[in-house]
């Protein structure tokens, strides 16, 4: 693949730019994304300080006396069309949620919407298998890709002006989990007690762009001891690392 | 060490540097100053790194006390006047405070940011490098939020040695200077002349993370939703409604809107000092032309020190000090030229 038509690099003023691999939300321009994120970083060129990868972009700050945009421009060119699709992440998350009631106060009106029990909709929630698209807008949030869309409801007309922190939401046909209090339109259906964002713990940041995610339900007693927990820094969520003949059978 | 003591502060007033680079990936926005350049000149006059953390002071008035010790202070950015026990106090000059002493900055004028330099710095763990104040996320150093009547800092103490005044550079006027992109695509060629012919009001709702822009709404030739991608600091992204919101330090890393264009890194500090209320207009430059100007920017940003002088010597022009003619080279016997 020497030349791309749907690649374009385009500017965002003159310190960063934004190399797009299309428009939509789909799995195989995440993973080029997060392909060529990988190996900008295995390069480490300099006047390159960081990157943001999103769902089909690739956002990356530059340093404007060390690098033109010209030059950064033809060199990522060239760097995209050498580079593949980053594999599946080893890296699997299993979250604790508390769906409905006053944790998740949209699962009723979710469920009513697809003429589904409330119990249902978690259990379709609970049987999917997410991957991390991008973590953006605010510290830990987490853009989900791989919800049921048999569940998939659009956004509120009204977004909400604040929302839980650890609200675990879906918008549209996307998932999400969020770590600290935001304005949001999204639908809410649990909570979790993980602080994918903790200021005060090391690692700072649990969730990786490309990692998988998949949940599971606790109850409120259980919630409430993990969050306590969670507060104090332990990570609450449990991370498995799979091995190579797990990946290739495809195996959770 | 010495310590000051916040008496009184209004909002949007904390320590901030740069920035906090190197966690975007994960959703942590930069924060750091809203006007770099005041920044660099307040910390030059009292010695430290142009980029050292200091106190952005927000438009309304502070008064401040040293609690402990004594301690050398200096404020540029936006315009204010000051007055130390009473007595009127200069901008853009080192000042010493002794213990028991206060120092009152009035609400800005023509401006919103000042910067409020220490010598010796404040006390602080960094975080991600950065001491910037970050509210949302919790970070921040010695606080990590704005400050509040009653906060006390730990601070450097005064150093022998005379004071330094700062003969400025002309400041650069005009339309804040842009680059379209990365979605002026999302525009026709008619709604990207009305937005950079349209005087701008800054509207009341503005703060440290994005300036609302008030004028005749812009229409998207396309759909007002992009999927989610980065916000560079100096966004102007146009929501559904067509109002432009500018966005600064405290931006969230990612969005769904069109941005329009991009405020050039050297004039990022001219369009966060425009006052809510009065108006901002742009002007698009090419790229190439913005990095030339990124360069210039940072050039003269490194020059500081040069340009500080001891107070005293006012005879001696920065001209003259360029041009070979200072002090300094005057009585330098090893130079053939004298």
């Amino acid at each position: 693949m020497l030349h791309d038509p749907a690649l374009r690099i385009l500017p965002c003023g003159d310190a960063a730019l934004t190399i797009e691999f299309g428009e939509t939300v789909d799995p195989v321009l995440n993973a080029r994304v997060l392909g060529l994120d990988d190996a900008l970083a295995l390069e480490a060129l300099a006047g390159v300080h960081e990157t943001i990868p999103t769902y089909r972009s690739l956002y990356v700050s530059y340093d404007p006396e060390i690098l033109s945009f010209g030059a950064l421009s033809a060199h990522l060119e060239q760097l995209a069309a050498r580079t593949g699709p980053k594999p599946p992440s080893p890296r699997r998350w299993r979250v604790p949620v508390s769906y409905g009631g006053e944790f998740g106060f949209d699962l009723e009106e979710v469920a009513k919407g697809k003429n589904l029990t409330a119990d249902e909709v978690v259990r379709r929630h609970v049987a999917g298998d997410y991957r991390v698209y991008m973590l953006g807008y605010m510290p830990g949030y987490a853009y989900l890709g791989g919800l049921d869309q048999s569940i998939a409801t659009p956004r509120r007309n009204e977004p909400r002006l604040v929302t839980p922190a650890g609200a675990v939401m879906i918008g549209g046909v996307q998932a999400g989990i969020q770590c600290l209090e935001a304005p949001s339109g999204w639908h809410i259906l649990g909570r979790t007690p993980m602080r994918s964002y903790h200021p005060h713990r090391d690692p700072l940041f649990l969730l990786e762009p490309g990692d998988a995610v998949t949940f599971y339900e606790v109850s409120l007693a259980e919630w409430h001891e993990m969050d306590k927990a969670a507060e104090a820094g332990e990570c609450v969520a449990e991370l498995i690392i799979l091995s190579a003949d797990q990946m290739a059978g495809g195996v959770a | 060490m010495s310590v000051l003591l916040i008496e009184e502060v209004g909002p949007a007033t904390s320590v901030q540097d740069l920035g906090r680079f190197g966690a975007l990936r994960y959703g942590l926005g930069t924060a750091g100053a809203m006007d770099r350049f005041g920044l660099a000149c307040a910390n030059v006059l009292v010695g430290q790194p142009w980029n050292a953390p200091a106190i952005e002071v927000g438009p309304l008035p502070m008064r401040i006390k040293v609690q402990e010790g004594s301690v050398r202070l200096a404020l540029s950015g936006a315009t204010r006047s000051m007055t130390l026990n009473g007595a009127p106090v200069q901008m853009h000059e080192s000042v010493c405070l002794a213990e028991g002493e206060v120092l009152v900055m009035r609400a800005s004028k023509g401006g919103v940011f000042s910067y409020l330099a220490i010598e010796g710095g404040i006390s602080g763990a960094p975080s991600f490098g950065s001491f910037s104040v970050h509210r949302r996320a919790g970070l921040g150093s010695p606080l990590a939020r704005p400050f509040e009547g009653g906060d006390r800092l730990d601070v450097g103490s005064m150093q022998p040695g005379a004071e330094r005044r700062l003969n400025l550079p002309k400041a650069v006027e005009g339309p804040v200077r842009c680059v379209l992109g990365p979605q002026d695509d999302y525009f026709s060629p008619e709604m990207i002349a009305q937005f950079f012919a349209t005087d701008w009001v800054i509207s009341a709702t503005s703060d440290r993370m994005g300036y609302r822009l008030e004028g005749p709404p812009l229409t998207h030739a396309r759909s007002p939703n992009i999927v989610s991608d980065g916000i560079a600091n100096g966004s102007l992204q146009i929501p559904g409604n067509g109002q432009p919101l500018l966005l600064l330090a405290d931006r969230g890393t990612t969005g769904g809107y069109p941005k329009i264009a991009t405020v050039i890194t050297a004039d990022l500090g001219r369009a966060a000092q425009t006052p809510v209320g009065t108006v901002i207009k742009f002007q698009a430059v090419p790229i190439e032309a913005a990095q030339a100007e990124t360069k210039r920017f940072m050039q003269l940003v490194h020059q500081l020190p040069q340009l500080c002088q001891p107070i005293g010597q006012e005879g001696i022009s920065s001209e003259m000090l360029f041009a070979g003619h200072g002090a300094g080279h005057a009585t330098n016997a090893l130079d053939p030229q004298t």
